[in-house]
């Protein structure tokens, strides 16, 4: 086994994690996690008056 | 449940100031080298070799992407991390030592380039002592952002922070393997490598500073600042960390395009010009789910300045990843390598992406420094954002068509064999382009300066702001 056989090794285990990272992401176990991180943002009131495009959104 | 304990803004205002300093810096020098293109006797070649083009190029590229771009980085992604993971600052001296120690490194290479001290390598021309300070302020920095990571309140890591992450490693890991050098005097060092190795690392480096620098990071921005402003939250959580991997996985093997046609052996440069091909889906998956988000909200797009910045420049950053991976095609980059083409690409990415979001994100961030949440004028930030546009679409324009014209004459030839045009021909025919170009350029820098005015107003008289830290707990009630 030469060098480039771990090579053509490594492309492959990168290439499967990926899939597996892909069909994780896609899983419904996920899908909770990754509804709770999307309000993260949203999540910090910083005490000031409200952003302008809320502001926007009320003005029309 | 409010804590006494408010965020570390500090370093966060003093980066948003810069970001807009050093974007007028950079983008003067853009527009002088601009016009010494279309005005050759403002090389000032009487003067000495000091204003010369050459001496200038990188000034204005180091200004730019590290001062500029860097600024706006180091200010948004201290901001995002802590609101993000209700905490403050891990070691906010190491912090406020960042700020200082990139400002140095920003004030030596303006000293260092013009003088003529350079490594010669594009967008790591700095000699080595100021490489060794670049890597002492960055492993400060990414010890401060891992360390504000680890100590946060929240159980999740939001996808911002992911992009800001790879950002802040993979350029630690880039600057330190490719700066590597052999000193021979205080200003003067030669490259550990050697030939087509010293090449394919250095462009190696180049194109994930394009990946990671001027698109993970930016991406960072992209996933805090457009859900917030849109006030939704981003349009697919899955494809952020889909996209995210897959442009993790990717970037790396792609730099060889910068070398079609050249001694790097012809299957390197097959596999960058696949792996470049590939990152089109990546990309535009990043598009696509900054943009989608304002799904439903359009109508926002109308009113709110800040918003036609963030979606235009994801906008831009669409036409130039499809750009990219077309280029380098290797029939394609028989074209247009070495020609004006590159210039225009690079610019659609830098002025349209990387310069427009940054823009957005410093808009919102400025005023809430301060304890307000709109800027002085927002008239004003439409007028930048109109005069920024057409500005861009000019320059890119004219940059298209001197490209192909260039690559065409350069590779017309006679029924005989000889070349149709001689290379001054080629130069003369781009001229009108260069003056259109520079029209670009004076535009948008124009735009930095009435940001600057806007920022001026709205921080006079003002007193910083400093935000409570909030329990997640509290925050989500």
């Amino acid at each position: 086994m030469d060098i480039n056989d771990l090579r053509s090794i490594v492309t492959v285990l990168g290439f499967t994690c990926f899939i597996g990272i892909c069909l994780w992401a896609y899983s419904s176990r996920a899908k909770a996690g990754f509804d709770e991180a999307a309000q993260l943002p949203f999540g910090d009131d910083d005490g000031l008056a409200p952003v302008s495009g809320r502001q926007s959104r009320e003005g029309k | 449940m409010q804590s006494q304990a408010t965020y570390n803004y500090k370093v966060v205002r003093q980066f948003s100031i810069m970001t807009v300093v050093w974007g007028i810096v950079g983008m003067l020098v853009g527009v002088i080298i601009a016009a010494q293109l279309a005005f050759p006797a403002l090389n000032l070649s009487e003067l000495g070799e000091w204003f010369h083009f050459g001496r200038l190029r990188p000034l204005h590229t180091n200004a730019v992407i590290f001062a500029f771009g860097g600024c706006a980085l180091f200010a948004t992604s201290y901001y995002v991390v802590q609101r993000t993971c209700h905490t403050t600052l891990f070691l906010p001296k190491l912090a406020a030592f960042t700020f200082w120690g990139w400002q140095v490194v920003i004030v030596l290479a303006a000293i260092t380039l013009p003088l003529g001290f350079t490594a010669g390598k594009e967008y790591a021309e700095l000699e080595w002592p100021i490489d060794l300070l670049i890597a002492v302020v960055w492993v400060s920095y990414a010890i401060v952002f891992f360390g504000t990571i680890a100590k946060r309140k929240t159980s999740h890591i939001y996808v911002a922070n992911w992009f800001f992450g790879a950002f802040i490693l993979t350029v630690a890991l880039l600057h330190i393997v490719n700066s590597a050098a052999l000193p021979v005097s205080l200003t003067k060092s030669y490259s550990a490598y050697a030939g087509a190795q010293d090449a394919m690392i250095q462009w190696w480096y180049g194109h994930n500073a394009v990946g990671f620098f001027l698109t993970a990071g930016f991406l960072g921005i992209m996933y805090y600042f457009v859900p917030k402003q849109a006030d939704r939250p981003v349009y697919s959580y899955r494809l952020s960390v889909v996209h995210f991997w897959a442009l993790i996985f990717t970037y790396m093997w792609a730099g060889p395009h910068h070398l079609h046609y050249t001694a790097l052996p012809d299957w390197t440069q097959s596999v960058g010009m696949i792996f470049s091909l590939i990152l089109l889906a990546p990309s535009w998956g990043g598009m696509i789910n900054g943009i989608m988000t304002l799904s439903g909200a359009w109508h926002k797009l109308r009113t709110d300045p800040i918003l036609k910045f963030l979606i235009t420049s994801l906008s831009f950053y669409g036409m130039s990843t499809f750009e990219g991976p077309m280029m380098s095609i290797k029939t394609v980059n028989a074209l247009s390598h070495y020609t004006d083409w590159t210039v225009g690409h690079v610019h659609s990415g830098a002025l349209g992406w990387v310069a427009m979001i940054s823009i957005g994100a410093i808009y919102y961030l400025i005023p809430r420094m301060y304890g307000k949440t709109e800027m002085y004028s927002t008239k004003l930030i439409t007028t930048h954002f109109w005069v920024a546009t057409i500005g861009i679409v000019l320059y890119i324009a004219s940059m298209w068509i001197a490209g192909v014209m260039q690559g065409l004459m350069w590779r017309a030839t006679n029924p005989d064999g000889t070349l149709t045009y001689s290379f001054i021909e080629s130069v003369k025919a781009s001229y009108p382009f260069w003056t259109i170009r520079l029209v670009g350029g004076v535009l948008f820098l124009g735009g930095m300066f009435i940001m600057f005015y806007n920022m001026i107003k709205t921080i006079a008289g003002q007193k910083a702001y400093e935000a409570p830290v909030l329990s997640p707990a509290a925050a989500h009630a």
